[in-house]
């Protein structure tokens, strides 16, 4: 049976019919058109999906829709702000940390919930963040750089 | 996912009422970081998911006189975090920072580490070092069970139909003590133990071992004591030749299989390392110099 979920999206209370099968992936993707979070695995290994879930990075392919009504959700779309680039978006850009860019959401949405609680973080504390992120372009260097400089 | 249905409990008798009346295949859901993938590739299909994540007990994370209260819908990364469980349980607060990725400490439970009952699982070893017992309700009321006994093959809890876990209790760690835990893995982070070993230390007044415990993780059905390995220690005055003794005895001891992650030769090696630097470890947070 469907049910409705109310949860704010980017800033924005929005509402949706979901089955409890329905992941929070898809009813970002396909109920809601917010296309920009990926899905990769589907089972919690590749981090394509994540998006920030009440602050927490989280992947969305493992939290049921049902699960987040009253919540607040952070996808790639709200990092943008009219127009312009987040500084994060750009740094991927300027260092060459993206090629394909499939796994690029997930890489920013978690490199954005790592500045959030670390604004400085070192090398390795960006390495150990975007371990749940796997990217078969980039070799991770130029995706580490393009953190450190924004950190 | 197969269709199923789902209710988000807001009390402890709502979630057993709903679990048992449904029968053994429903499922609590708490992090959901086991149980979804199971669904998605069609290894577990119940016909009523109970999400746990709203009842109060199971979210609470206090540390008072008699122990550590760990709600089991806990998220690993809250439980790694917290002030007083990195100063008096620094080895749990290591062991959740070890599983899965950030986006998956967000979510994942050390209810659920427990209750999918892997023998591979980190949070356990230390628990079972320190005496921890899981509190359970269920329709015949509420019942106690040593972490120890609480898995008893893989996959497999003494949970009966009906019962939730509801928090694990970690006792005081005892005077003159410290507890280790170290796994091997190919990757740091986002990899499964292929071998663990934790131990804890306590040491007399003098300097003595006064108790060992030694618990081994991946090299069997289920946790496993180390206990010849503990017998060699007790009693005795630390020394690098008494370590070595242990840890062999350790090897020795366990059940290990071979499997897509290591052989059970290796994973008998590697018993062997663990349990020796595991147990320096533990004598030198004590201060204890071997």
């Amino acid at each position: 049976m469907k049910r409705v979920v109310t949860l704010t999206v980017n800033g924005e209370q929005r509402q949706a019919l979901a089955e409890p099968r329905v992941t929070l992936l898809e009813l970002l993707r396909d109920g809601l058109g917010l296309t920009g979070s990926k899905e990769g695995c589907g089972d919690g290994n590749c981090g394509a999906c994540t998006v920030l879930l009440n602050g927490r990075p989280v992947n969305s392919c493992l939290v049921l829709a049902v699960e987040v009504d009253g919540s607040d959700v952070f996808t790639i779309e709200g990092l943008a702000r009219s127009g312009a680039l987040h500084p994060l978006q750009q740094a991927f850009i300027d260092h060459g940390g993206l090629q394909c860019g499939f796994c690029t959401p997930g890489l920013v949405m978690v490199a954005y919930a790592l500045l959030q609680e670390n604004p400085h973080p070192t090398e390795q504390e960006v390495r150990m963040a975007i371990a749940g992120n796997l990217c078969r372009c980039t070799g991770y260097d130029k995706v580490v750089r393009a953190v450190m400089a924004v950190g | 996912m197969k269709p199923f249905e789902y209710v988000a409990a807001g009390s402890l008798a709502e979630a057993v009422s709903h679990l048992d009346s449904a029968g053994p295949a429903a499922r609590p859901l708490a992090g959901g970081t086991d149980l979804l993938p199971q669904m998605r590739y069609f290894r577990a299909h119940p016909p009523l998911v109970v999400d746990v994540k709203r009842i109060p007990e199971l979210r609470q994370l206090s540390c008072v006189g008699e122990g550590l209260h760990i709600g089991a819908a806990v998220p690993l990364a809250d439980i790694a975090a917290h002030p007083d469980v990195t100063r008096l349980y620094p080895a749990i607060a290591y062991s959740c920072s070890l599983v899965g990725s950030v986006q998956i400490r967000s979510r994942a439970t050390l209810g659920g580490n427990l209750c999918n009952a892997a023998p591979s699982a980190d949070t356990v070893p230390g628990l079972i070092c320190l005496g921890a017992h899981a509190v359970v309700t269920g329709p015949a009321g509420r019942r106690e069970i040593p972490v120890e006994e609480f898995n008893t093959d893989p996959g497999k809890t003494v949970l009966g139909t009906g019962e939730l876990l509801v928090e694990v209790v970690v006792p005081p760690p005892p005077d003159r003590s410290a507890v280790s835990y170290l796994r091997f893995t190919p990757r740091q982070e986002m990899d499964i133990a292929v071998t663990g070993v934790a131990s804890l230390l306590k040491f007399s007044e003098g300097g003595m071992v006064y108790q060992a415990r030694i618990v081994m993780a991946a090299v069997g059905p289920t946790h496993l004591r180390a206990r010849r390995a503990e017998g060699v220690l007790e009693g005795q005055r630390p020394t690098a030749e008494l370590v070595s003794r242990a840890a062999e005895e350790a090897a020795g001891e366990c059940q290990p299989i071979s499997d897509v992650r290591a052989s059970a030769d290796y994973r008998r090696h590697l018993v062997g390392v663990l349990a020796g630097r595991t147990l320096l470890k533990s004598a030198e947070a004590q201060g204890i110099r071997v």
